[in-house]
């Protein structure tokens, strides 16, 4: 029998249809509520569900109670075991995470939870990679590639998932939106970790046929690349995300996922390592800069990298810049340019221009990186 | 859905026979045919034949050939071929990019012909002057059609004709001392893929550019991408998606000037024959697919030809033999200052070079100029008829009209139903139509590519029309019947969840069964 948790956040996507742009925070569900809101979390996860009722007696069911799952599961004629409860009569931040922790504990195959972005970070906060999970589409941010396309296909991932259609899993990014800044038309998107997704390509990021190389297959190549690349006479700031962590995967290191590295001839310099500490180790004109765009709007510089400062720039400077991203990746920003926004407008408009963005082994795409301007 | 009344589509429905692979017939000892013992007035005088082959290239064991009786063969290719769809079936213009058009029938009775079939290569010249003259006369056409110097017909398909421009660039830099340094070669997303793919077999790294806002190559990514790196760029014009790059003569004088070659890829010529030429733009060396433009079948993979063309100066590079003719005879000439030799045995696939050229000589320099019209004219009728159907758009340069064919989007449709490009190609398959999307990786969202060519009428295309607007409007009323596509068709539905992963592949047999051993190829399915 497999188990399957299932997490829905009441008040995700609230906001969205009332125009306040998400519904972080008591104070603005709050709003959300007077301004006529209703709940349609719940409504979501049923449509996922849908695709997992056929599986009748060998799916067992973990939920919390209420609203955070046992209605809906029920309303699909589910017959869930609850095994917490959230607060009441609003749900917290804390609940979901509170809600994902035991989940885990349970060893559930596969957590599947409605909500947003903000729902996704929570979950990301509360368990990481320790498990897989799968976003049902349910919030008014939804820029995580945790996410599938629409409810319907998130159940379609998880029963193929659970009935071993699906072999494989994936980590794939939790980005959150600053809900303030975009109040304010600001689009800033900040990378808070990674989570483990089942791999169903088509089913999580539109339609792919499946005839290219995946994104790790790309990923590997790109290391390769890289792995030629690279000089023992020089040093390497190696940033956060995915499409760095095979290349240190190959040249058998350590890596923070989130954070910044540093390596000489092969070796660790530092894992994880701060403005002040790149500066340090940084010689100018001997050290190389190896960025991956993060999330999805392209951003190269100034989205969860803020070690790589201003000041790391001018030390590295403009030509000792290598940026890697996989094809598909590039594709996926529909011609708009990578972004860089390290909070110094001088620093931007330097690095404006076009770079030879590392796609493949023996491999390049020139490609535009702007400011936000 | 009820097809509607008044719609052309057909109530397809294709065979299914769940045939197995020809491997997985085969029987220890069964035979096509019994060869009858040599008699021995034969054998006393040539002994028995395999001894005369040296003992190093003789093969220790059998090859591993399935063992199959003939009527068995026979059952099993035909039913393959029931389950199959093709240029001589249905509408076949979902295919873009690849111009499946009309190859007369006449030329394969040509080329069949003792007189084309019964010649041997070794033959002496002065047994084949026929056939000589025939690729002599075509090159000669070539030359009109392109505006460049000499041809070889001896590259087998268009990706081999991009190999064999690879290796001409590579040999012409090395004359010069160049080709240790000039590694990279150029390419756009839009190009065909071969020409980046190609290039990388030749040892090239490969520098790709993308388009700018209107969907041209970006003219400052080039001039970001040039340096003496640059070995040259391979580029098609117009692009997969049907528009045609004017500042092309912009990018070949960019690249010259850096030192490079430029390679122009016409594997699909057929919206410009006559309109524009390699020559014009600049272009050093060019090439043709005859079985896409030239009246030649693909013929399921091969036998194919890629006619590859080089300016005077980079004629010198070509394959040889090239066919000379010095006024009165037809000669092979070997005598090719720089040729980087040969690329194939013998000559190229003399019956696809014959039935090419029976189909220029029946065209005319005016029927080709008209092909490349009614392509055009197809096309951009299509262009308006797609457009009005809604969920369907064509993106880049607005209103500008394409040339051969467009690469369109479905991503509307997929936003408003959840019907993605990938379904709608399962759901047109129910009516014998074949829709296919777009390389990768994916540039246009949810794309599909729509090349009619001059073949089909008015009707047909209409027919084709009815099939997109009868799927769209089912993704509206009830998309399960399009998501649970195809139902008429041979195959339902496959798990392709590992397609995409290079470790897993396996595209012959052999690797099938050294990948996952004996006893799964045992287990069917």
């Amino acid at each position: 029998m497999k188990k399957l948790g299932l997490i829905v956040n009441p008040v995700a996507g609230m906001g969205g249809s009332v125009g306040l742009k998400g519904t972080d925070g008591l104070e603005l569900l709050r709003r959300a509520e007077q301004l006529g809101a209703l709940p349609q979390a719940e409504k979501r996860a049923e449509q996922a569900l849908a695709a997992l009722v056929p599986l009748g007696e060998g799916l067992e069911l973990l939920t919390f109670s209420s609203s955070m799952g046992e209605t809906g599961a029920a309303a699909c004629g589910l017959k869930p075991r609850v095994i917490g409860s959230g607060s009441s009569p609003r749900t917290t931040p804390e609940d979901t995470a509170e809600a994902a922790r035991r989940m885990a504990a349970q060893g559930v195959d596969l957590l599947l939870f409605a909500g947003g972005d903000g729902t996704a970070r929570d979950v990301c906060g509360a368990i990481g990679t320790s498990l897989t999970a799968l976003g049902i589409p349910a919030g008014v941010k939804i820029q995580s590639a945790v996410f599938a396309t629409s409810p319907a296909a998130a159940g379609q991932v998880a029963q193929s998932y659970l009935t071993g259609g699906i072999g494989r899993e994936k980590e794939a990014e939790v980005v959150d939106i600053d809900e303030d800044a975009y109040r304010r038309d600001i689009l800033s998107a900040r990378l808070c970790g990674y989570l483990k997704i089942p791999d169903a390509r088509r089913l999580l990021q539109g339609a792919k046929a499946a005839s290219a190389p995946d994104e790790r297959a790309m990923q590997r190549a790109i290391a390769a690349e890289l792995v030629e690349q690279i000089t023992d006479d020089r040093c390497y700031i190696v940033g956060p995300g995915t499409t760095c962590r095979p290349l240190m995967e190959m040249l058998g290191l350590e890596d923070s996922l989130l954070g910044v590295d540093m390596i000489r001839a092969r070796r660790l310099v530092g894992k994880d390592v701060s403005e002040r500490e790149i500066l340090e180790n940084t010689v100018e004109g001997m050290c190389s800069l190896i960025l991956t765009p993060v999330g999805g709007q392209g951003f190269l510089l100034g989205r969860g990298n803020q070690q790589i400062s201003p000041a790391v720039i001018r030390k590295v400077g403009k030509g000792n810049i290598i940026v890697a991203a996989t094809a598909e990746k590039l594709s996926s920003l529909r011609g708009r340019p990578l972004l860089v926004d390290t909070g110094d407008a001088e620093t931007d408009s330097y690095l404006c221009g076009y770079y030879r963005v590392v796609t493949g082994y023996r491999e390049n795409t020139i490609y535009r990186v702007s400011d936000c301007a | 859905m009820e097809i509607q009344t008044g719609s052309r589509l057909r109530n397809f429905h294709q065979a299914k026979w769940d045939e197995e692979v020809i491997f997985e017939l085969s029987t220890a000892g069964q035979r096509g045919i019994h060869v009858p013992e040599v008699e021995t007035e034969i054998s006393d005088l040539v002994g028995d034949g395999l001894s005369k082959i040296p003992a190093s290239m003789r093969r220790a064991k059998a090859p591993a050939l399935p063992e199959v009786g003939q009527m068995r063969v026979l059952k099993h290719y035909l039913r393959l071929s029931q389950q199959n769809l093709g240029a001589d079936l249905n509408v076949d213009i979902g295919q873009g990019t690849c111009t499946v058009k009309y190859n007369p029938k006449i030329n394969e009775k040509i080329a069949a012909s003792p007189k084309a079939q019964d010649i041997h290569p070794h033959q002496d010249e002065s047994t084949v002057q026929g056939a000589l003259r025939v690729m002599y006369e075509l090159d000669l056409f070539f030359r009109e059609i392109s505006g460049l110097n000499r041809f070889s017909l001896q590259p087998s398909s268009g990706s081999h004709a991009i190999l064999t421009m690879a290796a001409m660039m590579h040999k012409y830099h090395e004359v010069r001392g160049q080709a240790d340094t000039r590694d990279e070669l150029i390419t756009t997303i839009f190009s065909h893929p071969s020409d980046a793919a190609a290039a990388a077999v030749k040892g090239y790294r490969i520098v790709t550019l993308y388009p700018d806002e209107q969907g041209m190559p970006d003219l400052e990514a080039l001039k970001a991408a040039v340096s003496d790196r640059t070995a040259g760029l391979f580029i098609t014009n117009p692009e997969d998606i049907g528009i045609f790059n004017p500042k092309i003569a912009e990018f070949t004088r960019i690249v010259h000037e850096a030192g490079g070659i430029c390679g122009y890829d016409q594997a699909n010529a057929n919206g410009i024959l006559g309109i524009t030429r390699a020559r014009e733009a600049d272009f050093d060396l060019c090439f043709f697919n005859l079985h896409k433009t030239f009246g030649a079948p693909h013929g399921c993979g091969g036998p194919g030809a890629g006619a590859i063309g080089a300016t005077e100066e980079l004629a010198d590079y070509l394959p040889v033999p090239l066919v000379g003719f010095d006024g009165g005879r037809y000669s092979l000439d070997y005598d090719v200052p720089h040729s980087i030799g040969k690329v194939r045995s013998f000559y190229g696939a003399f019956p696809v070079i014959l039935k090419s050229y029976a189909w220029v000589l029946s065209m005319g320099a005016e029927g080709l100029m008209e092909t490349a019209r009614v392509a055009v004219l197809n096309n951009n009728y299509l262009l308006k008829k797609i457009t009005e159907i809604d969920g369907a758009t064509s993106p880049y340069t607005g209103g500008v009209r394409r040339i051969e064919q467009v690469r369109y989007s479905w991503e509307k449709l997929y936003e408003e139903t959840g019907i993605d490009t990938h379904d709608v190609t399962l759901r047109l398959a129910d009516f014998g139509f074949h829709l296919w999307q777009s390389h990768h990786p994916f540039v246009v969202p949810q794309p599909f590519t729509i090349e009619p060519t001059e073949s089909y009428s008015k009707e047909e295309l209409d027919e084709y029309l009815d099939g997109l607007r009868h799927v769209v409007q089912e993704a509206r009323t009830e998309p399960q019947t399009v998501k649970r596509a195809p139902h008429n068709s041979v195959v339902h539905k496959i798990d392709d969840s590992s397609l995409d992963d290079p470790e897993k592949w396996a595209v012959t047999w052999r690797a099938f069964l050294k990948k996952y051993g004996e006893s799964s190829a045992k287990i069917r399915g």
